[in-house]
């Protein structure tokens, strides 16, 4: 769970654009990127949403659904109380089921990480270890619209406070005014606010709010951006602005993470977040990645799914499975 | 010239909208003399899954309106039923073989019940609930909210009365219904969907489902989000087994029926998908 080393990030980057990352650089360098052929984008997603799964393969794929949650709550109504309770779903996410595995993250407000952390305890660490991560979101989450200063305060107190996990949001005024360069310095600069006192550093997820960059071109652009800004997982979206994560944009950011490795060998993860409520939605998702960059990326640090509501409706699924009938919403707590 | 008759397929009723199965199954529906009638959709059990999930997403608004509300709700579909009175009786007449006269009085005698059960809307809570004597300066009272969703197999035997009978009763209280229709008369069920579809009936709050109740009953009893299941029309079933499962989850249940007077409109069919609720409260703070 070390995010990449910023020296070697800025390197590549500079490598990559064959010069300074600045407007005039990064716009050439994006704007020369292929346009998406969305018509084509949309079909592969449709034809890759039509796979049947069934029996043991559900089953594991919704195991699998589970271990990459980041189970959210992003309210102004969050309490430390809501969060505890989301603590304990994440870390039993069914009383009745001790087989069921632990989702990999909680996601919260900055000032709510204290809580977060305390609540977990000795199950806060790695997911890869089978420990839940604690998931911040920073910088004037979810509009952005706030001074670089605020944005890099709001990301330094969450790690300070024991976020293992930073999620940003990008500047979309800035990106969509073709200021690409103030785009990629926040997110190099959010990077660097990163880092802790002992010299780790917490993982960087940058959020493009492809609901609001429009095009399908422009969400390419920002994902190439992002990551070569230094953003170890690019994110579709906060979640507070419709549409929010669909597959066609999914696998859009999937392919710019699978050419970018092609390019590097450094992998990036993904984060759709937002609209995934049911585990069908959710299987099409695991199909997507692993026919695009392949199975070695459905790993809680390369795949993520930002998600409040698709726990229970996996669970009921599960309970399903389990049991041979129907489950209701009466067998899964509210959280 | 001659004209090419274009017969209709019947679809599923759910959520407010006319699927086919999700299966794509479909099975014929014949005539009493055993001619072709119409294709019907064969629902599966992933369509009582989904009609189970529509039902729970209404019963908040529907248990939620008025009981006033939902009298004059009801009472409007027996006014549309009345005006496609001659569509009932043409449908019940082909599928039953049964003459014009009778299928007449079958479709009055729904309409009736129908509006019978209508009015019961905002009268039942003061038959079947009560202000009870208690020790103490208190208000007691019971009063009975309904129970949720509701499953029922409705009487195989009638195209539109035993259907009537069985779904309308479970409505007045506010429950929501998924009612699985006669095997082999469910014409008449969908066409009573359709006029539901167009009437003031919040969506989500009847789901028909057409096919086999002995293949669709047994996950509908055993369905844990489902609160109650009439099993009226289930005699030919494994009912008893229906039961069990039903027991499982604490489902009231409500056993089968036969004969002409099955479903005969009673209270208790009302009050049958109730809780009763018992609430103190102090009489006076002098």
């Amino acid at each position: 769970m070390s995010g990449t080393s910023l020296v070697t990030a800025r390197e590549r980057a500079l490598a990559v654009l064959g010069g300074e990352p600045d407007d005039a650089t990064l716009g050439r360098y994006l704007h020369g990127i292929p346009g998406v052929d969305a018509v084509g984008l949309e079909q592969r997603a449709a034809g890759l949403g039509t796979r049947s799964i069934k029996t043991t393969s559900k089953q594991r794929a919704l195991d699998t659904i589970i271990s990459l949650i980041d189970l959210t709550t992003l309210e102004g109504a969050d309490t430390p109380g809501k969060v505890r309770s989301l603590v304990a779903k994440a870390m039993t996410p069914d009383p009745s089921d001790a087989s069921t595995p632990r989702v990999a993250a909680v996601c919260v407000y900055g000032d709510m990480v204290p809580y977060a952390v305390d609540a977990l305890g000795a199950a806060h660490g790695d997911p890869d270890d089978g420990l839940i991560s604690v998931a911040a979101v920073a910088t004037a989450f979810p509009s952005g619209r706030s001074s670089l200063e605020i944005k890099l305060a709001d990301t330094a107190e969450a790690v300070a406070a024991g976020a293992d996990e930073i999620d940003m949001v990008i500047d979309r005024g800035a990106f969509l005014a073709g200021r690409y360069g103030l785009v990629f310095d926040q997110i190099a600069a959010v990077k660097e606010a990163c880092r802790r006192a002992d010299g780790t550093s917490a993982s960087l997820k940058v959020i493009l709010e492809t609901g609001e960059l429009v095009t399908y071109d422009n969400v390419r652009r920002a994902s190439w951006l992002s990551i070569l800004a230094g953003g170890d997982f690019i994110k579709t979206s906060t979640g507070k602005v419709q549409p929010a994560a669909t597959l066609p944009v999914t696998l859009l950011m999937l392919e710019v993470v699978r050419d970018w490795h092609l390019l590097t060998g450094q992998r990036i993860g993904v984060k759709p977040a937002g609209g995934i409520r049911t585990s069908k939605d959710a299987i099409k998702y695991l199909v997507t990645v692993a026919e695009t960059v392949g199975e070695e990326w459905l790993v809680p640090h390369l795949f993520r799914f930002g998600a409040s509501s698709l726990l229970n409706d996996v669970l009921l699924q599960r309970q399903k499975m389990t049991t041979g009938h129907y489950s209701g919403p009466d067998y899964v707590t509210i959280d | 010239m001659t004209r090419l008759a274009v017969p209709k397929t019947y679809k599923l009723y759910i959520g407010g909208a006319f699927p086919r199965s999700e299966s794509g199954r479909t099975y014929e529906v014949l005539r009493a003399d055993g001619a072709f009638l119409a294709n019907a959709a064969k629902a599966s059990r992933k369509d009582a899954r989904d009609a189970i999930v529509a039902a729970r997403g209404a019963v908040a608004s529907w248990s939620g309106a008025t009981a006033y509300n939902r009298g004059q709700v009801l009472y409007r579909i027996a006014e549309l039923l009345e005006g496609r009175r001659a569509q009932f009786v043409a449908e019940i007449e082909e599928a039953e073989g049964v003459s014009r006269a009778a299928a007449s009085a079958q479709v009055d005698e729904s309409i009736d019940r129908w509006v019978w059960y209508a009015g019961w809307a905002d009268k039942f809570a003061q038959v079947a609930g009560n202000a009870n004597p208690v020790a103490g300066p208190y208000f007691n009272i019971s009063v009975p909210e309904p129970t949720g969703v509701v499953a029922i197999v409705a009487p195989q035997d009638s195209s539109l009365l035993g259907f009537v009978s069985a779904v309308a009763p479970a409505l007045v209280a506010g429950n929501a219904v998924v009612v699985v229709a006669s095997e082999r008369f469910p014409l008449s069920a969908i066409s009573l969907a359709e006029v539901l579809a167009t009437s003031d009936v919040p969506k989500g709050v009847v789901n028909v489902l057409t096919g086999s109740p002995a293949e669709i009953a047994p996950w509908l009893a055993s369905h844990a989000d489902v609160n109650a299941i009439d099993l009226v029309g289930a005699g030919a079933l494994d009912w008893i087994s229906l039961e069990i499962d039903a027991a499982d989850t604490l489902k009231r249940v409500l056993r089968p029926e036969s004969g002409p007077d099955a479903a005969a409109p009673a209270l208790g069919r009302i009050s049958a998908f109730t809780e009763t609720k018992t609430v103190w409260h102090t009489k006076s703070l002098r």
